[in-house]
């Protein structure tokens, strides 16, 4: 299967008070043809960091490198027209709050059909068009809802016009951060329900950006675990999620609670997660890991093959 | 100890809450579960005597609780409640000593008699933070450790009944597993009372001995944690739970 997109040793600087800091530090992994694959990260993991770079949205002063190879060509080095032309065509974002990302002054019906417009379609290609893409991302009686603005949308309505105008440039790459994190569940479960169908129905290359291991473990095929800027475990995400090759993925693991079933709680991991710009030597990870020696304070572990399609960064992945 | 009766609390023409009845017993933990809009929010700020409400009661020990400003003070002190942000419910240019401070000249009957500043790393040793920590403004502070001096600053009158409002919600994952544990290691420890609101189940039945549900202001289901989330009889709790997703992928 041919790579969609292949991250490799992608560095990220941001200008801080004291230099640049490195927010995002070697991260490499692909994304597969008709793949989600699932990031997960927490705060300062620089998660949000690697789908910016991706989508082309870093800050001002953000400074890039390594590489990001779309369909076989280099983004980081492309002109800045043809990476407009990229973002928001072949590569398409869902954002956590659609009422900040969807313009409140417009109808739902002109936003979606904007891209269609510009590319030159009539309006009556562009009004069929729309219907059948709200139709897809199931708002219901799709014709009325043209007329719609976002505040008169309930947050699952809204997010589902997001995913709309996602697909109105027909995108290749689907970049989904947080798309559930602010709704209740019974809706968050309808979204990633739609978001799974639409990447399966359409063959989509998927990046779904979470905090929530269980988020992921629902509609990813693939996972990549970042800690402090940087990959600390990636693979197939039901054996990723069953048998953790890093001491970090397996605390995140023994964190989830069953909802069905009573658990006991975790053992917690000390501490807070490190942040790119208060980097402890060595292993990143080494002040909260329970099963830390000498070697993790000195030396940063590199990503290494830990078992079939399983890459992990700790010295003692075999014992995590 | 804690009894919620027939409360309805109205916010201009729309009835936040209900008729909701429920109650705590001591060191009980009570689980309020619902989505946004049910109304669990608002009957967590009627037990601490933030809203009014329209009708109905909160009881303490048999007497009632009323509004915060003119609650006795012996009652004032005996709920004290845990917000979601931690960040903007403390003030970010105050140092941890002062904030602590702060709660003990609003309640003096629970400020220390002997040494203030072993009292102070005491109730801060309580919640797992160095001494240290007390001269740092809020604003300084991790998530996790801005959490850890709101329910220091709870601890540090004395209470009875914790009222935690998604205490745990706006932390890292990695973080949320301590607090949930150091707040259950101190209901433990204080012989506290919790009413422990969320929209979390798994985290819900992990630490609540009873749950009660809400929805659109009503408490549609409540009993022990095992039996709500185990074998719900509410049509409404079983499709939260069929909502809830479990780590394991079924499909």
């Amino acid at each position: 299967m041919t790579d969609a997109l292949e991250v490799a040793g992608l560095v990220v600087d941001l200008p801080g008070r004291g230099g640049p800091v490195r927010v995002v530090d070697d991260v490499s992994f692909d994304i597969p043809a008709a793949t989600t694959v699932g990031l997960i990260g927490e705060s300062g993991s620089g998660k949000t960091m690697t789908a910016n770079a991706v989508i082309d949205l870093l800050p001002s002063g953000a400074t890039t490198g390594g590489s990001l190879r779309w369909r076989g060509e280099e983004l980081l080095r492309a002109s800045r027209a043809r990476r407009r032309q990229v973002r928001g065509h072949e590569i398409a974002m869902i954002f956590q709050d659609p009422l900040a990302a969807l313009n409140p002054t417009q109808t739902v019906g002109r936003q979606v059909g904007e891209i269609l417009r510009r590319a030159g379609q009539s309006p009556q290609q562009v009004r069929s068009r729309v219907i059948e893409l709200l139709d897809r991302a199931g708002i219901p009686e799709p014709a009325a809802r043209l007329r719609s603005y976002p505040h008169e949308f309930s947050g699952g309505m809204r997010q589902r016009a997001m995913i709309a105008l996602a697909l109105a440039g027909s995108p290749a790459l689907l970049l989904a951060d947080e798309p559930t994190t602010a709704l209740d569940v019974t809706v968050q479960a309808r979204i990633l329900r739609l978001l799974r169908d639409i990447q399966e129905d359409e063959g989509l290359a998927m990046l779904l950006v979470s905090h929530d291991l269980r988020v992921v473990a629902h509609v990813a095929h693939q996972v990549v675990v970042m800690y402090a800027g940087r990959v600390a475990e990636r693979g197939p995400t039901s054996a990723v999620l069953r048998e953790p090759a890093h001491p970090y993925t397996r605390a995140l693991v023994d964190s989830v609670p069953a909802v069905r079933t009573r658990t006991a709680l975790a053992h917690p991991l000390p501490g807070t997660p490190a942040t790119p710009a208060n980097r402890p030597s060595g292993c990143a990870f080494h002040p909260r890991c329970p099963i830390a020696r000498e070697v993790c304070r000195v030396e940063q572990p590199s990503v290494r093959s830990v078992g079939s399609g399983r890459w992990a960064a700790c010295h003692f992945a075999e014992e995590a | 100890m804690l009894e919620v009766r027939d409360l309805r609390v109205r916010f201009g023409r729309f009835t936040a809450v209900d008729g909701v009845s429920l109650s705590v017993g001591p060191d009980e933990t009570v689980g309020l579960v619902g989505e946004s809009g049910s109304g669990k929010t608002t009957v967590a700020r009627a037990v601490v005597g933030l809203v009014r409400p329209e009708s109905g009661s909160v009881l303490f020990d048999g007497a009632p609780l009323g509004p915060v400003g003119r609650r006795p003070a012996s009652l004032q002190r005996a709920v004290q409640m845990v917000f979601q942000d931690p960040r903007s419910s403390l003030n970010p240019r105050m140092s941890v000593s002062a904030i602590i401070d702060e709660a003990w000249r609003t309640h003096p009957s629970s400020a220390p008699s002997g040494d203030r500043t072993t009292a102070l790393h005491s109730v801060l040793d309580d919640v797992g933070l160095d001494s240290s920590v007390a001269r740092h403004r809020a604003g300084e502070l991790s998530g996790g450790q801005c959490q850890r001096v709101s329910i220091a600053r709870a601890l540090a009158v004395k209470p009875r009944l914790l009222v935690c409002d998604e205490a745990v919600s706006a932390l890292d994952v990695s973080v949320q597993a301590q607090i949930l544990r150091l707040l259950v290691d101190l209901q433990q420890r204080h012989h506290l009372a919790m009413l422990f609101i969320s929209h979390d189940l798994g985290v819900v039945h992990q630490i609540a001995d009873r749950i009660a549900v809400m929805r659109r202001g009503v408490l549609v289901e409540e009993g022990p944690a095992t039996d709500v989330l185990g074998a719900p009889q509410h049509e409404y709790t079983r499709s939260l739970l069929d909502a809830a997703l479990e780590l394991t992928r079924e499909s």
